[in-house]
């Protein structure tokens, strides 16, 4: 946290775009600073509620590991799979280059 | 009386009795959805030949005896955030603009089954991340009752098309009110069940530990038929719930006598417009004389829903939607290397409100703010949960609340403040981190002429007791005032 007037800096939100894979022109920057920091901002309201000794909650079920019987069942034909493909070469998924 | 404005139940008897067959039943709907969609923008994708194909099917079942029950032949339409095979499924965005699934989630799945006729795909929030149906990357969706107002959202379409008779009844998700305050701003019945009752296998995700499917429809009775139909365990969602699926139509002739209603003295603040307050005293009042026991309550942290929603959901729809990649499908922006392809499609793909939630989410999960935002939000997530726990441990049946703090929103009116239109989901966010059952039922129209309606919160598969009581202070349907 860069200054007291927001929570977000224009550094942090050029830092978490880069986590995002998300390209963001110059106004665009500026919106998601200014809007990030009023939403942040509100949200500082949860530091003030004591959370001691308090359980996270990550789902309300009462569940624990949730099991199957190991069977073959149906699954998604590879032709099906990649069908939708942006690009493929035979059975497999194709992208630019990596390095 | 015409079909289209007829109740799925009403329809269903019609079809049995072979008033009109479910070919003219669909062929009706369609009539009135190419007349009329085009100012209300509640479609995103018309399927009229399948939807005549099954409704021949339906028909051919009927003369032969076969017929699969009250859905069968009656049509109907989903969100387009459910995925249907062979057809287009967009959740409203550019990313998934020509994506097709290979598979029906297991809640259409089920519809489809039993002899449903989908007439489309309606209407949302891209991704399904808004209060207003105004994020849609097909075009805005408008209210039924002014068109100058919005549906809400961010099931908008999905409310739309049963508040206009463009579908018998639809399907939608609620990850923070998304059902709810669209049934409230259009006048209809929305329900959405306890987390984990309807599977969300094949439900595009937003934030999976909040999301559910639900159901709109025009009476309380008509969305029982539908959820006891969707409801069950499925293999291919492992948080989907077991427990037994009651006739939750025949819940809505059980009446109140003797039920514990609560009234949150927190959710009827200053905030909350007048007229709210007015029908939700109205129904107060109609529950006392059916019989029902109402006291006022407290859920000492509701305050703390909205901003701790906003973190968890934000921070699950982060690490979901990182799978639109451009690789498998979807949008695909070509660049000369993986990482800049993935960055170049993410950025064009994706609106401004998707961004602004990725962003928020990829924040409050970094190294150094996870246990500010993230675990400290799961710790005040247990604190809501057990307001929630102890009022009905406590012997209370349900809790009856305002859905919202106004009736429908002007379009426009909330979009430069994302704070301001988060603010909308103040009544409904709280349900979801419980992850309680809740309906909505409409009450009247305010002196502009907009729907009024009130929320009704249960006990985690209390639904049963959802559906009397929202039949106890169902009233006549509320009709827009449509100018065809």
């Amino acid at each position: 946290m860069s200054n007291n007037d927001s929570p977000i800096s224009s550094g942090d939100v050029e830092y978490v775009a880069k986590l995002a894979h998300l390209h963001l022109d110059e106004t665009e920057k500026k919106d998601m600073e200014d809007k990030l920091g009023s939403i942040l901002g509100y949200m500082q309201q949860l530091q003030k509620i004591d959370t001691t000794g308090v359980e996270a909650t990550t789902h309300v079920l009462p569940l624990a590991n949730v099991f199957r019987e190991d069977v073959v069942g149906s699954t998604l034909e590879t032709e099906k799979a990649l069908h939708q493909a942006p690009e493929r070469d035979g059975n497999y998924y194709k992208v630019p280059k990596i390095l | 009386m015409t079909i289209t404005d007829m109740s799925l139940k009403d329809m269903a008897a019609a079809l049995a009795e072979k008033q009109f067959s479910s070919r003219e039943a669909t062929q009706e709907h369609l009539d009135r959805i190419e007349k009329i969609n085009p100012q209300l923008g509640a479609y995103i994708n018309v399927t009229s030949q399948q939807a005549l194909a099954a409704a021949d099917a339906s028909d051919q079942r009927r003369a032969n005896k076969e017929s699969k029950g009250l859905l069968d032949g009656i049509p109907m339409a989903l969100k387009d955030i459910i995925s249907t095979n062979g057809i287009p499924t967009t959740c409203a965005s550019r990313m998934l603009e020509n994506y097709t699934p290979p598979y029906n989630a297991t809640c259409w799945q089920h519809l489809e089954d039993a002899g449903a006729v989908l007439l489309g795909k309606l209407n949302m929030d891209e991704f399904a991340m808004g209060s207003s149906t105004e994020t849609s990357y097909f075009g805005l969706c408008r209210n039924p009752f002014d068109p100058d107002h919005v549906p809400g959202g961010s099931s908008g379409g999905s409310a739309v098309a049963v508040a206009a008779d463009l579908a018998a009844y639809t399907l939608g998700t609620d990850t923070g009110g998304s059902i709810r305050q669209p049934a409230h701003f259009c006048g209809v019945v929305g329900i959405k069940p306890t987390y984990g009752r309807v599977s969300r296998f094949g439900v595009i995700p937003y934030a999976s530990s909040l999301d559910q499917v639900g159901v709109l429809a025009k009476t309380c009775a008509d969305a029982g038929i539908v959820l006891s139909s969707i409801s069950g365990k499925d293999n291919m969602d492992s948080t989907s719930a077991s427990e037994p699926i009651p006739d939750y139509a025949a819940a809505c002739t059980k009446g109140v006598q003797g039920l514990r209603i609560g009234v949150a003295k927190e959710f009827c603040s200053a905030g909350i417009d007048k007229t709210i307050i007015a029908e939700l005293k109205r129904a107060i009042t109609m529950l006392e004389e059916a019989g029902a026991q109402v006291e006022e309550i407290s859920l000492p942290h509701t305050e703390y829903a909205l901003p701790a929603y906003y973190v968890l959901a934000s921070a699950e729809a982060s690490s979901n939607l990182a799978r639109y990649d451009g690789v498998r499908y979807g949008l695909r922006i070509p660049a000369d290397n993986l990482h800049d392809m993935m960055i170049a499609t993410r950025s064009a793909g994706f609106g401004p409100e998707v961004k602004r939630r990725i962003m928020l989410g990829t924040y409050a999960l970094s190294s150094g703010y996870y246990d500010a935002y993230y675990n400290k939000t799961l710790q005040v997530r247990t604190l809501i949960k057990q307001d929630y726990d102890q009022i009905f441990a406590a012997g209370f049946d349900c809790i009856l609340t305002p859905p919202a703090p106004s009736a429908a929103f002007r379009i426009g009116e909330n979009t430069d403040d994302p704070l301001t239109m988060y603010m909308q989901d103040v009544c409904t966010v709280p349900v979801n981190l419980a992850g309680l059952p809740a309906i909505v039922v409409p009450m009247g129209l305010n002196p502009e002429g907009l729907p009024i309606g009130v929320q009704l919160i249960g006990a985690p598969f209390g639904e049963e007791k959802l559906f009397a009581a929202g039949a106890a202070i169902e009233g006549p349907r509320i009709i827009p005032p449509l100018d065809i």
